[in-house]
Parts: structure tokens; sequence; C-alpha cells
């Protein structure tokens, strides 16, 4: 009797499961086991806490979010793998291979995952590893701060992860709609798990969101006013303003979903006073802004790549500016016409729908921006060049979609279709993913002093958008038809299989592209001695981060830059500008446990909150408060680096007297 | 030196940061704030906020609340002329008054729900509790704060850093007291005139 309120809602049940989903409990547990034996064999574990997993240096924390966002990545690229199997088998007297209840967690999961851990996470690995060094400073504003937030990204995925292996995951849907997700209808802790996963992740995120902007406002280097900055770093800046304006929206509707779960609040209960309608409202309150918060990174990315692989000035720079700064207020204005079906009248969707073409315009300009930078400029089609140019392909094709869908008598038709899904995926892969990847391989020389190999690159990118178009055309086709999302059994007679197979055609395409592209950074690291970059600018590149050596050295300037004008060092190679050797003791930041256990800490809270295990939750939240007490009473925060040991590196990389 | 430990430029990284944080938790309560204006109607057949909240109390509470604002002010105050025992001192007279505003909020929440008045009646009731609750949540965690920041003064003196935590901590706390203005004129204020 006592243990059972020790374990809250924990019983032996929690961990049985159907067959697949204890082969996807073995994969992880045996890879998790295969990763400790190789670290215990190598002596690893030290240079891992000590080197990485404690680091307070940007390009480490930005490095982990991406192996942690690729690993979420295929993760959920292998539930999609399911949901089309699923699709393609289950048909009249075939029920294909998964249980409905199973088959609403995988896509429940798949939508979850990919937006918050991949996603979000390759967004924020590639503001840590190239915002600081785009603005010519040593690091970011509160650099444990920074840590803290990849923490609580990571104990979020953690939890996320756990609900495969004790108990189950929401079955709700990636957002989780009541009166569904209520406790009345998804009695598990699957919705719990859901809810406690984006709650600490999403504050890592809103607290990564106050540290860009504080970095982007107050560390740029002396020269670098607004109006000089690279346009990755405005849409950055962009996309950050949206966090700390829409995050405390995610924060607030989960927790009052979770207090209706816990407590019998009727916030969103149909009975009771409640209103359903209220959580949809506020969920893309959130919602919509955060489709807006991925995509105006990956915009700045290519805006980057295409200045410098068409070997021009970014064309429209101001108008650039001015369409990111549309988006950002625009984006608070459209939320509605993701449910143009609750009933709200003819004149609020009017209104919404008009609003949702209006913020077609400013991301029209930037298409024709990127175009007119292209226009009679000396093109190197590298491999960030093709994941760029299937991006401008695929991303208007979706985007005329989503026009179509702002279009409030034709969503009545499309709503809750796989048209609709087809829409999103243009958006989510070959806007933010294929944005992503081009600046993973286009910054990839920076962070590891390493030049990846060009053919692969370029065959995972033709991949990817070969396996986009085999695996969402046909979805298009299918919506219109009338097949609905979240699907998992249909009638023969709707004829709808042989386009599911092709779908399902095409994740496999897109699996090979995702292998192909984790092989050329495996086989680019294998070759590396002759694919070292000696210059530090392998491309013939524009902005501060190719003055410095590669890899960056962990302060990133030796002598911090002084900037004249934008794309500065560009402009400085044209007219030789030579940079004053006035060298100077510098601090950084010291490493730091402290997140890493506060993390710890808010695992503990999530896990306690999803079983209702009072006592852990408590533990929980004093590893939380005294973790923060903690790193406000250390007051040794920072060592030197002196002068005589920049100069020698220097000397090493670029020879004596450079 | 002396007056300059307030804007000293290392700090003022930390002062935007803290801006941005509280904008942030503006943003939550103005999430709380359009949840209570949606459901304050329904009442689920219970009673409106015309009978059950009482005004004398909710002017109390304000009284009490502005008062400890200005004085964790007059430990700032105090601060600027470097006279520790008076900024201990205005610390824990805030500390004190934060706590009766706290004390009489759970009074009020203890005495609504024996009387059936709980978060579980209605769709009003719960945002009513989550709004009211959530501002008293705040004021905890300004109460420990202030338990923190006191016990770093009399330790390590006035230093740059433990200026910087009461700078901040008087900017959360003047905050929380306009959370409670917004609290009294929507909840109190129109619940009692019947909007």
């Amino acid at each position: 009797m006592m243990l059972a309120n020790l374990l809250g809602l924990l019983n032996v049940d929690s961990f049985r499961h159907d067959i697949i989903q204890n082969v996807g409990v073995g994969i992880m547990t045996l890879s998790i086991f295969f990763a400790s034996l190789a670290l215990t064999y190598f002596r690893k574990w030290k240079w891992l806490f000590g080197e990485w997993l404690s680091s307070l240096d940007h390009k480490k924390i930005g490095v982990m979010y991406i192996i942690v966002a690729v690993l979420m990545l295929s993760k959920a690229g292998f539930d999609a793998l399911l949901m089309r199997t699923q699709q393609s088998l289950s048909v009249g007297n075939n029920h294909g291979i998964l249980a409905s209840q199973h088959y609403q967690q995988i896509f429940s999961s798949h939508g979850t995952t990919m937006i918050f851990f991949a996603a979000m996470g390759l967004m924020f690995g590639i503001i840590n590893l190239a915002v600081p060094i785009l603005i010519g400073t040593r690091d970011v504003a509160f650099p444990w701060l920074n840590s803290v937030s990849f923490w609580l990204f990571v104990s979020g995925m953690i939890l996320l992860n756990t609900s495969l292996a004790i108990g189950d995951f929401s079955g709700a849907g990636w957002l989780a709609y009541p009166p569904l997700s209520e406790l009345q209808f998804s009695p598990t802790v699957g919705v719990d798990y859901w809810i406690w996963s984006l709650q600490i992740a999403g504050v890592g995120s809103l607290l990564s969101g106050i540290n860009f902007i504080v970095t982007i406002l107050m560390k740029r280097t002396k020269g670098m006013n607004l109006m000089k900055m690279p346009m990755f770093v405005w849409s950055v800046l962009g996309s950050m303003t949206l966090v700390v304006f829409a995050f405390p929206v995610l924060t607030a509707t989960i927790t009052l979903l979770y207090l209706d779960r816990l407590v019998g609040t009727h916030f969103f209960t149909s009975g009771g006073g409640g209103n359903p309608m209220m959580y949809v409202n506020l969920i893309w309150a959130w919602g919509h802004p955060e489709v807006y918060i991925l995509i105006l990174p990956a915009f700045g990315i290519f805006s980057e790549i295409v200045a410098t692989f068409s070997k021009k000035k970014l064309f429209g720079y101001t108008s650039m500016v001015w369409a990111i700064w549309a988006i950002v207020i625009l984006s608070f204005t459209v939320w509605l016409h993701h449910f143009f079906t609750m009933g709200a009248g003819a004149d609020v969707n009017g209104f919404f729908g008009i609003m949702t073409m209006i913020i077609a315009i400013p991301t029209g300009v930037k298409i024709f921006n990127w175009l007119f930078t292209m226009f009679r400029g000396k093109i190197t089609f590298s491999a960030p060049m093709i994941w760029f140019v299937g991006f401008i392909l695929l991303f208007s094709i979706g985007g005329v979609a989503g026009v179509l869908l702002a279009v409030p008598p034709a969503d009545f038709q499309l709503h809750n279709s796989l048209f609709l899904v087809a829409h999103f995926h243009s958006m989510i892969v070959s806007g933010v993913l294929f944005g992503y990847f081009a600046g993973i391989v286009y910054w990839f020389p920076k962070f590891s002093g390493i030049k990846l190999n060009e053919r692969l690159g370029k065959i995972a990118a033709y991949l990817w958008i070969l396996g986009f178009i085999v695996a969402f055309v046909p979805l298009y086709a299918l919506g219109i038809m009338g097949a609905t999302r979240r699907m998992d059994h249909y009638s023969p007679s709707m004829g709808w299989q042989p386009l599911f197979i092709v779908a399902g055609v095409g994740v496999l395409i897109i699996g090979l592209g995702l292998l192909t592209l984790v092989s050329q950074v495996l086989y680019s690291v294998y070759k590396h001695v002759e694919n070292k970059d000696r210059t530090g600018d392998p491309y013939d590149g524009r902005t501060l981060e190719w003055s410095i050596p590669s890899p960056a050295p962990h302060y990133n300037f030796s002598i911090l830059p002084i900037v004249k004008k934008t794309d500065d060092f560009w402009e400085s190679k044209q007219e030789k500008r030579s940079r004053d050797l006035v060298y100077k003791d510098i601090s950084m930041p010291k490493n730091s446990y402290i997140g890493l256990f506060l993390s710890s800490g808010a695992f503990a809270l999530g896990f306690g909150a999803v079983w209702h295990i009072l006592w852990l939750s408590i533990v929980g939240l004093l590893i939380i408060l005294g973790s923060v007490i903690a790193r406000t009473l250390t007051e040794d925060t920072e060592y030197t680096i002196p002068k005589e040991k920049l100069i020698l590196d220097d000397i090493q990389f670029y020879g004596e007297g450079k | 030196m002396e007056n300059n430990l307030v804007i000293k430029a290392e700090n003022s990284k930390s002062y935007l940061g803290f801006w941005i944080y509280i904008l942030t938790d503006c943003v939550v309560f103005a999430s709380l704030f359009a949840v209570y204006a949606t459901l304050h109607n329904n009442t689920n057949g219970g009673e409106s906020a015309q009978i059950l909240f009482s005004m004398p109390l909710a002017l109390t509470q304000t009284i009490i609340l502005l008062t400890s604002s200005l004085t964790s002010g007059l430990a700032i105050i105090a601060a600027l002329n470097k006279h520790k025992t008076r900024i201990l001192l205005w610390t824990v007279v805030t500390f004190l008054l934060g706590s009766l505003f706290l004390f009489l909020e759970l009074r009020e929440f203890n005495h609504l729900a024996s009387m059936g008045d709980s978060w579980r009646a209605s769709g009003f009731l719960s945002s009513y509790f989550v709004l009211v609750g959530t501002h008293g949540l705040h004021i905890l965690i300004g109460l420990l704060w202030m338990i923190v920041l006191g016990l770093i003064i009399i330790k390590k003196g006035l230093t740059a850093k433990s200026m910087k935590g009461l700078v901040m901590f008087n900017l959360f706390w003047h905050f929380l007291d306009v959370i409670w203005i917004f609290i009294f004129s929507v909840v109190y204020l129109m619940g009692h005139m019947g909007l």
C-alpha cells in the first residue's frame, strides 16, 4: 500500500506494450547500452562530461542541439514510415500492422517530435553556432542560461521518449485538442507526457529567446549597427521576438489543460462552463507564430547562402528587413485560419482569410529578392545552393496551396484533409528542414574545420527533393479526393491505395536522403585530412565568420573586428584592408554542471507530474530552485586567456606575420 | 562609482534580459486574463462574482501590496545611499507586507472552497482561481527571492552583484503590483458592478 502511494499511477502494466513498441524500446535501450559501452571502452566519460556536457561554449551547445535534433528527426521519420506502411496496407479486410490506438499515438508523437525536438533543435543549434560569430562577439549574453535552455530541451526530449517505454503517449494529435485530450476521453498518462515534455522544452525555448535577443541587441562588435547585420541575424532577431511573445501563451495554455486533468478545473471541458474552442484559439495564438519562428531563420540562412554563392550583395537588404518585421507582426493576426470551420461567422473568417493572404506578400518579397540576388551573379551550384533551389520550387508550390486554403469556402472543403497535410509539410520540410540542412552544410567547415564532400551532399539534396515530391504530391491529390488526415483504415472502393503506396515509396526515398546526409558528414570526417579547411574562408565568403580560423577557436575572435560596411569581411578583402594587431587578454565563461543538474530536476518534476508521484515532483522543484540559487552564489565564473596564447594560436593557423 | 552601481555596463545586459522576461510574464497574464474574460459568465448555475467577492478585502489587499512596493522602493534608495541596515529593514517590511497579502489571499481561497465554490465548481471559478492564484504564486516566488537576497546582502554586503539582484527584484515586485491593479479592476471592480 505504502509502495503504491510512492509510485503514483505507475504499475507493472505501464511497462507492457505490443510488439512494434517493444522493438522500439529495444532499439532505444540497446543504443544507450552500446553508447555507454563504447564510452567506457575508449575511456571517454570524463571527456564527454568535462568537454561537452558541462560546456558553456555556444558552438559546442549548438553541435549538441544538432545531434539531438537529428536523432529525433530519425525517430519521428520512422514514425512517418510506420504511418505510411499502415495506410498502404490497411484497406478493406486487411487492418494493417497497427491498432488504431497505437496509430493515434504514432501520428501524435510524429508531429510533436518533429516540431519541438527536430525542427526547434536544428534551429537553436544553428543559431547557437552562427549568431555570436556573425555579430563579431565571443559568446552569447548569458552563457549559463544558454546551457540551461539546451538541457531543458534535452530533458523534455527524454521525457517524451520515456513514454515509449513507460506508459503510453498522447493519442490526441500534436496539439491535443480538448475535449478529446481531457481526462474523460484520454484517461491514460499519454496527454500528460505530451504536456510536460512540451512544457519543459518550451521554457527552454523561451529562455533561449530572451538570451538571443539580448545577445543581438547588446553584444554586436564595434561599428556593426543594426542595418549592417547579416540577414541571418535579422531573421533570428525576428524569430526570437516571436518566441518571447508566443511561447508564454503555450506555457499558460497547456498548464490550464493539465489543471483540467489533474485537479478538475473546467477550462476546456465540454461541461461545467468550460470552453474547448478557447483552447483551440489559445494554442494557435502560439502555434501560428511558431511556424514563423521556424521558417524565419531558414529564410535568413538562404539569404546568406544565396549572396555567398552568387558572389553578389543580397538584393534589397532593406526590403528584406521590412519583410521580416511585417511577417513578425502579421503572424499574430492569422491564427484563426486553422479553424475556419469553428463557425465564427463570415466576417471573422473573412478578416482572417484576408490577413492570411496578406502575409504571403512579404514572403513573396523575399523570394523575389533571392532570385534577383542570383540574377547576373557568378553562381556556384554547390550543395547548399541545391537545397536552396529545391526550397524555392517546393516552398512556392506549398505557399500557393496555402493561399488557396486561406479562402474560407475552399477551406471548408479541404479542412482536415491530406491536402492540408501536404501543404504544411511543403512549408516545414522544404522550407524549414531544407533551410537548416543547407545551413549545417554551409557552416560545417567553420565549426569542425572540415569541408564536406560535395558529391554526397548534392546526392542527399536531390534525394530529399525527389523523395519530397513523391511523398507529398500524391497527398494533394488524395486530399482533394476526400482522404482525411489521421486515418488508419479505408474502403478499397475509394481507390486511394495506389497513391498511398506511392507516398510510402516517397518516405523511403526521403529516408535514403537522410542516410546520405549523415554519411556525407561521416565520410567527410573520416577523410578529414584531405578535407581540412586550411584558409578559414572556403567559399570566399562575405560575413565575419569566414574571417576567423576553421574550426573557430573557442574564443571566436582573437581580436574583435571593427565593422565599417554590410558584408564587411567581403569589403575588407576587396579593399585589401588589414586588421590592427592589438591583442588583449580576454575572459571566457568557465564550464558549469549546474545547467545539467537543473535539467535533471526538471525531468523529475515532469515525470512526477505525469505519474502523480508528488514526492518526486517536489524533489525536482527543489533541485531546480537549488541550482538557480547555487549559480547565483557562484562568484568565480570566468577565466582569463592571456594574449600570448591568442598570438600563438593565430601564428599557428595563419603563419608568421599575418 | 557610488551611484553608478545601478547602471554599471555589465549589468545592463541583465536588466534588458530581465525586462524581456517581464514581458513574457505579461503575456502569460494576458492569456489568463483572456481566459477569465471568456469564462467569467460561465457560472454553471453557481453564484457570480458580484456575490462571491468581497470588495473591502480586495481593497485591503491592494493597499497592502501597493505599500509593499513603496517599501521595496525605499530599500533601493537605502542601497543608493549605501545604508546596509536600512536596506535590510525595508526588505523585511516588504517581506512582511507580501506575506500578509498572500495570507489574505489564501484565506479567501480557503473560504470560497469551503463554501463549495472551488475551482471545480465552474469555468468562471476555475479561471478566477488560476488567474489570481498565478499572481499569488509570483508573490511567493518574490518572498523566496527576498530571503535569498537578504541573506546575500547580510553575508557579502552590498556588492555590484547584490545591487543588480535588488534592482531586478524591484522590477519584479512593481510588475506584480501592475498585474494586481489589473486583477483588482477586471476581477473585483468589474465583478462588483456585475459586468
